[in-house]
């Protein structure tokens, strides 16, 4: 009982101090600039106080973890993906609005004012750098001498060893600091440090910061451009104004000419309208889509043809050591995915590989598996088929121990042979309830992403397309590279792409979920 | 089973001998070759299934030990294998626990408890365990990198991000020990709570005990589902100290540098033991495949 005791004393001070580090949490994401976040976060925070504390939801705290873990991870993806789908997010249209404005009016460029040429100065092991004005430093008259000498300026020593963070550096007059000028370092030493040089920021007394313009020189850093309106940059140098166009995602001028970044905006069905209206994305994309529902029904079609044979076979009882054939059949299902893929990969290589070699010496031909799409093709379905009996031979057996002998029995004194056995007796009894496991791997063919990612990529790709296709692209891998790959990481796209696949998996669920409801009671 | 054979009998358990051995020949070829493949000496070698000179060198490689070539040069390993299956051991088995404590606490009320949207909640579950985690990559990339944002060690890049994202996969699991629940009467924790057993007491030391065959299963799946899983990490993890296993493999066969030997050795080192677990889970598994679960 001392257990539960502690458990109550410790229960309001765990709680109060769980509460109040979510709540922090929870402030440091609102304080970030993202409330949308923030209130998500309170609300899953708020929702387990409120089902770990009240009676009210008693089964929900069972439940809890499970359901919070699917809702992040699961469901909250697929609603963020359909909304990143309406939007343009992409490598170029990646920030926010006002994040993409801050960015480039924090941008700087070499300005207009004074340039001072530089000279590097040992003080020790470190360096001093000596600022003269451009163009004055050999003044004869006296007057303009003095005048260029409250112009010069000198820094307090550095090490110019490491990549320093670009901090401001305070110069003072070189009058003011005690240092004794020496021979400044040859240019040939500058030029070495220059990785280093090109990083300083110096402010001058005079309130100008300066920074590396050339070997010889420093010059005053001015903003590129000056917020001129609310949706309005202006060129700081020639006066040119960008007007941000949320229609596009983009700061333009009158030309028509962006900035880059872009930034992120709802473009409605700019995607969507892509897929249909655009030719040139249409053509692959079509032939992908049938490439892929060909791909997933050839795998299941084969994959069902090996492994029901297999085991109506290794269901006779005649056959001797089926245990052992069992296991030795079941071998491609234990070897993990990516091992056996890239395994393939390997032994089906046009002039290395074992299955050319193989082939090479029976027929003397060396089919070249990955640069043909057809053969591309016949490889992965070869190689999926292999990956995919298993599976189905394992449930085939089940299934058919499940059917009555005496239905066997009747047929033999009918005098039916094998053939007649499987088609009138047990694929009939089996098909109904295998239905929705053929759905299933039908599914989780149509997204087999692994499969494609590692055997081909996709390739061979098709000529002539603008946005990077294969020929053994399905769609998901096709998602996948427009988003993680050569393509332009355009999120907003392969999002698109991605709400139309759920939708399609969806309808899939949906008559898989149907089948299984007509089959339950018969199966009980 | 009593039913009158003919005479053609002998001749089709004979064939069906045959045509099986041929069948499994085919089907293993693979796999035998690999492992003749990682014993042969240099990276573009071939020979016959049984290799004519033995070499320990890729091995030796795959193992993280460096070895002398022939000609004098010291050969380093060219990836950190060992690291890499620590890495997929450390993040599957993690993951794997959790799922189990999650899923198991869910099943339990799926099994025994009444509560609104119960049918609800399972269909939609049933659903959403098809959508597979490679059409939200871009969404989960995102949260990752906002959670890392705030919690350093479960961002984007780091192990407790990778388990973090397994965790969302618990639909199927759930599925399968609930089933086992249905079939232990409920009768027994009634007498528990009888005796004055509260509903966790009754869960936590009447039906877990007897659940305990079902929770090794489900771990075993998640465990091996942990190790062979690939877009998630492949987008989460990039630094090559930090891959797991699944992702690190594939840098072996790229076209400009391609070392088919050193492949074969480490896929053989890492794929052997996975192997060997799922095919002594094999009977356990079976029964929860024929459930509805898919392995990639």
């Amino acid at each position: 009982m001392g257990q539960t005791d502690w458990g109550r004393i410790l229960k309001w001070p765990v709680t109060i101090v769980t509460a109040l580090a979510c709540l922090y949490v929870v402030w440091g994401i609102y304080l970030s600039g993202q409330p949308l976040w923030a209130l998500l976060a309170l609300a899953l925070v708020a929702l387990a106080f409120y089902i770990y504390l009240t009676n009210v939801a008693f089964a929900y705290r069972y439940l809890f973890p499970g359901l919070a873990g699917m809702a992040v991870f699961v469901v909250f993806p697929i609603l963020y993906t359909m909304q990143i789908g309406f939007t343009n997010y992409s490598s170029t249209n990646l920030l926010a609005f006002e994040r993409a404005t801050a960015y480039l009016l924090e941008q700087t460029q070499p300005g207009e004012g004074q340039l001072y040429t530089f000279s590097v100065h040992r003080d020790g092991t470190e360096f001093r750098l000596r600022f003269v004005p451009k163009g004055e430093d050999e003044e004869e008259d006296p007057d303009k001498k003095a005048q260029v000498e409250a112009h010069t300026y000198l820094t307090p020593a550095l090490a110019l060893i490491a990549p320093t963070p670009p901090e401001e550096i305070k110069a003072v007059r070189l009058k003011d600091a005690s240092f004794q000028l020496n021979e400044p370092l040859p240019l040939s030493d500058v030029i070495k440090r220059r990785d280093v040089l090109s990083r300083l920021r110096i402010r001058l007394p005079d309130g100008a910061l300066v920074v590396y313009a050339g070997v010889r020189e420093f010059g005053p850093l001015e903003r590129v451009f000056k917020k001129t309106g609310d949706d309005e940059l202006t060129l700081t140098k020639t006066g040119m104004v960008y007007k941000a166009n949320h229609a596009t995602g983009f700061y333009e001028n009158a030309q028509g000419e962006h900035l880059q970044p872009g930034f992120k905006v709802g473009i409605g069905i700019g995607n969507y309208a892509r897929m249909i209206n655009d030719p040139e994305f249409r053509g692959p994309f079509l032939k992908i889509f049938l490439w892929t529902v060909t791909f997933a029904a050839l795998t299941v079609l084969f994959t069902l043809a090996v492994g029901c044979t297999l085991a109506v076979v290794l269901n006779w009882e005649a056959l001797r050591f089926r245990t052992g054939y069992r296991t030795l059949l079941f071998l491609p299902y234990a070897v993990p995915g990516f091992i056996s893929i890239l395994v393939f990969k390997g032994l089906f290589n046009q002039n290395l590989g074992e299955i050319n070699l193989a082939l090479n010496a029976l027929f003397g031909i060396k089919p070249s598996w990955f640069a043909d799409p057809f053969l591309a093709k016949c490889m992965i379905l070869i190689v999926n088929t292999w990956l995919g009996y298993p599976y189905i031979m394992v449930l085939c057996t089940g299934l058919i121990k499940a059917i009555p002998g005496d239905l066997y029995e009747a047929s033999a004194i009918a005098g039916a042979k094998p053939l007649t056995n499987f088609f009138r007796i047990t694929a009939p009894l089996i098909i109904k309830p295998l239905m929705p496991l053929l759905i299933a791997s039908f599914a989780f063919n149509f997204n087999n992403f692994v499969l494609i990612a590692l055997l081909t990529n996709g390739r061979p790709d098709f000529l002539n397309t603008r946005v990077p296709a294969g020929t053994t692209d399905i769609l998901v891998s096709y998602t996948y590279r427009i988003a993680f790959q050569d393509s332009g990481q355009n999120f907003g796209l392969a999002a698109a792409i991605s709400t139309v696949i759920f939708f399609l998996v969806a309808l899939l669920s949906m008559a898989n979920l149907k089948l299984l409801r007509v089959n339950k009671p018969e199966a009980r | 089973m009593a039913i009158v054979v003919g005479k053609s009998e002998k001749w089709r358990i004979l064939a069906a001998h045959a045509g099986l051995i041929a069948f499994i020949a085919l089907i293993t070829f693979p796999l035998l070759a690999i492992i003749s493949i990682s014993l042969r000496p240099g990276n573009f070698a071939t020979g016959s299934l049984i290799p004519s000179d033995l070499s320990f060198e890729h091995w030796k490689l795959a193992l993280g030990i460096s070895y002398q070539a022939a000609d004098g040069s010291l050969i380093e390993p060219p990836f950190p294998v060992l690291r890499w299956l620590w890495n997929s051991i450390k993040i599957a088995a993690i993951s794997a626990f959790l799922i189990v404590a999650i899923s198991t606490t869910a099943a339990y009320a799926f099994a025994r408890l009444k509560f609104r949207f119960k049918t609800e909640i399972l269909n939609s579950m049933m659903l959403l365990q098809m959508f597979p985690a490679v059409l939200a990559l871009v969404a989960i990339f995102a949260i990752f990198e906002t959670i890392g944002e705030y919690v350093p060690w479960l961002g984007v890049e780091t192990h407790g991000g990778v388990i973090l994202a397994y965790l969302g996969g618990v639909a199927m699991h759930i599925w399968t020990i609930r089933g086992y629940f249905d079939t232990i009467p409920v009768e027994i924790e009634e007498c528990a709570k009888v005796d004055g057993a509260t509903h966790f007491q009754a869960f936590r030391y009447v039906l877990l005990p007897m659940a305990v065959p079902i929770l090794m299963v489900v771990f075993v799946l998640a465990f091996i589902g942990g190790i062979i899983e690939y877009p998630v990490a492949s987008i989460l993890l990039r630094q090559e100290a930090n891959l797991t296993l699944a992702v690190g493999s594939k840098y072996y066969l790229y076209e400009q540098k391609y070392l088919w030997g050193d492949f074969a050795a480490a896929a053989v080192l890492s794929g052997l033991p996975i192997t060997l677990v799922f095919l002594f889970a094999q009977r356990w598994i079976v029964s929860g495949l024929t459930a509805g679960g898919v392995k990639g």
